[in-house]
């Protein structure tokens, strides 16, 4: 991908007193088992090879114990890797000087938390400005200059109120302000739903959807939760103990599962709701039948040629120029899970 | 042959004089060539403490008794307390120990400050740092469990009677509550709240001033008490060499029997380490009320 903003590139992670020197066992591809069993380190991340690309929402989703709330904090060097390079914009974060970093952080790259970890004695106001003082920004211009971030995500009114007055879902909004105001370009984003009840947690994927639509910020988003994965992500790493074992855009993921892990993990995903005409269409010229944006889902395609009686429809572009042909066999077959892996591996 | 086992080998009667003598011999010469420098050292605390006592001395009661009830408003916010330490000060100052109490209430506040001087930093840098810290806490330890006297000691030889060895007598013993407590606090720090600050770039200054001490605050203000109320329980033994206060009437009760006085003098103690005490944690307690989830929405 040439317009990478975010290159990952063979990085590990090794927890444990002394990294470095088992770190030549890590390559000759001792298991994490046996790491752990004779070592005594903890293999945290192994080998990872990732693009984000700029602009995009690129969500890294894992189970407890993957490793992916280890592998953003590399990004902006919270954790100090093993071994391995992270490339911001040409720069390698890992050979930056602390006065670097310090600017990277400051103005680059800003974060939002899964514990919000906003600062209990200042106001919503002052926590929503806090990134902004940190560059130097005076308090009161930088007050003023949050202000409508926190308006912006629906908390105007609520400047003079403190943290603990608010709820998780309002406190989440303050985060999110105070990660928004720094004008950075790269948003990390630490599961930052997941602390929030299902209702919010929905609003809030709203909200950020909204304003990516109109920031266009490269956003980092690590999640759990294959659901707001396939919502919120343009790109979907998944990891699994500390490694990346599927790469692709959500529809890949969705009909080319790399392993029985993945095809177990999606499963219970509501494929007609997920899946687009895109993805099925067969390249045609000319078809009759009702039309269909290459946006739209599965779940509206069954609806419509079951509802027209026909047994195709068309694939049109923005533009209205047919593009494709949509059958009712594909669709139905679409639904149905795939069994399992065999039908292509994009994954090594 | 028995001997030995009922017997603690121990050195001879010579040798242990002579260590004795050396060791006193060296240090009366530590202190007969550094005296005087050491004592201009502590000059300023002293110029400070007899300022800050004159000053209380010199200024008409009711003046006093206004800025006391005002401080205990402020403070605390609660008019009770204030008029209760109003009350307390009338009754002393109606029992004849006005003077004696403005005195000890300025050692104890130059004494305090100094122990927030000295201890704040300390407790700070131990808490930075682990090695720091398994160095100062026997520090601490010792500071807190030796017998007050045998510290007096080198401390009356170099600087002979007076305000100054009374003070850093007061210090050694009230410091180590205020160490320990900052120290407790910033490790205490959130550390989701300290990773923030980083992911935003903050600096050390930043981190500390902006995070980490004011997170600590109620930490460090249970160590300000602390040391404020070990403090006011060191008056008696500061009056044995020098300090004028509450303490010397204490010390004439015990000498010639005087029961009354002795009580008297002991209850004005009393009344304001309870006075500083209510206030003192009012203070901190209403610091932290933010952290309430009153009033949600």
């Amino acid at each position: 991908m040439a317009d990478a903003k975010i290159r990952i590139k063979n990085l590990y992670k090794i927890f444990g007193n002394k990294p470095d020197q088992v770190m030549h066992l890590v390559r000759q591809g001792v298991s994490k088992q046996e790491l752990l069993d004779e070592h005594k380190h903890v293999l945290g991340l192994s080998d990872i090879n990732i693009d984000i690309p700029a602009k995009r929402i690129h969500v890294i989703m894992g189970l407890s114990g993957s490793g992916k709330s280890t592998l953003i904090r590399h990004i902006n060097r919270l954790i100090e890797p093993t071994d391995g390079k992270v490339i911001v914009d040409g720069d390698d974060v890992m050979e930056m000087s602390s006065n670097d970093l310090m600017h990277f952080r400051r103005f680059k790259a800003s974060m939002v938390f899964q514990k919000f970890a906003l600062l209990p004695h200042r106001t919503v106001a002052q926590n929503a400005a806090y990134g902004l003082t940190i560059q130097g920004v005076g308090e009161g211009e930088a007050v003023e200059r949050s202000q409508r971030w926190l308006e912006r995500v629906g908390l105007g009114g609520f400047e003079k109120h403190f943290p603990a007055q608010l709820s998780g879902g309002m406190q989440q909004r303050v985060g999110l302000a105070r990660a928004l105001a720094t004008d950075a370009e790269i948003l990390l984003m630490d599961e930052a739903f997941s602390a929030l009840d299902p209702l919010i947690r929905n609003d809030m994927q709203g909200i950020l959807l909204d304003l990516q639509k109109e920031l266009h910020k490269t956003i980092v988003f690590i999640t759990h939760d294959l659901d707001e994965a396939l919502r919120i992500g343009d790109q979907i790493s998944i990891l699994r103990d500390g490694a990346v074992i599927q790469d692709g855009d959500p529809q890949d993921i969705i009909m080319r599962p790399a392993d029985d892990y993945i095809s177990d993990f999606i499963k219970d995903i509501n494929r007609g709701r997920v899946i687009k005409v895109s993805t099925l269409m067969t390249k045609a010229a000319r078809v009759s039948g009702p039309k269909f944006e290459t946006t739209a889902l599965l779940e509206d395609v069954l609806t419509t040629l079951n509802k027209s009686k026909t047994d195709s429809g068309a694939v049109v572009d923005g533009k209205g120029k047919v593009v494709g042909k949509i059958t009712m066999k594909d669709a139905i077959q679409a639904m149905a899970r795939p069994q399992r892996s065999e039908t292509g591996t994009r994954y090594k | 042959m028995f001997d030995f086992f009922t017997e603690f080998p121990d050195m001879s009667r010579r040798d242990l004089r002579d260590f004795k003598l050396a060791v006193d011999g060296a240090f009366r010469d530590f202190s007969r060539t550094n005296g005087e420098a050491i004592e201009a050292f502590f000059d300023p605390l002293l110029w400070f403490l007899i300022w800050l006592e004159k000053l209380l001395v010199a200024t008409p009661w009711p003046v006093i008794l206004i800025v006391v009830g005002g401080l205990a408003y402020l403070g605390s916010r609660s008019w009770k307390l204030a008029l209760g330490s109003v009350l307390s000060f009338m009754l002393i100052g109606y029992f004849g120990m006005w003077e004696d109490t403005m005195s000890t209430i300025a050692l104890i506040s130059v004494a305090t400050l100094l122990c927030i001087l000295i201890g704040m930093p300390l407790g700070i840098w131990m808490a930075k740092s682990d090695r720091v810290q398994s160095v100062i806490t026997p520090i601490l330890d010792v500071m807190q469990t030796i017998p007050i006297f045998v510290y007096l000691l080198p401390v009356l030889m170099l600087l002979g009677i007076g305000k100054v060895p009374g003070l850093i007598a007061v210090c050694v013993y009230a410091m180590p509550p205020m160490v320990r407590l900052t120290n407790l606090g910033i490790r205490l720090v959130d550390s989701d709240v300290l990773e923030a600050a980083n992911a935003f770039g903050a600096n050390d200054k930043q981190k500390l001033f902006g995070v980490q001490i004011p997170l600590a605050l109620p930490n460090i203000f249970a160590g300000i008490n602390q040391t404020i109320m070990m403090a006011l329980a060191m008056v008696v033994i500061a009056s044995m060499i020098g300090v004028r206060g509450l303490g010397i009437p204490v010390l004439q009760a015990i000498q010639n029997q005087y029961l009354a006085l002795g009580f008297m003098n002991g209850l004005a103690i009393v009344g304001l380490a309870i006075i500083f005490d209510r206030v003192s944690q009012k203070y901190g307690k209403r610091l932290q009320e933010h952290r309430g989830g009153h009033d949600h929405g």
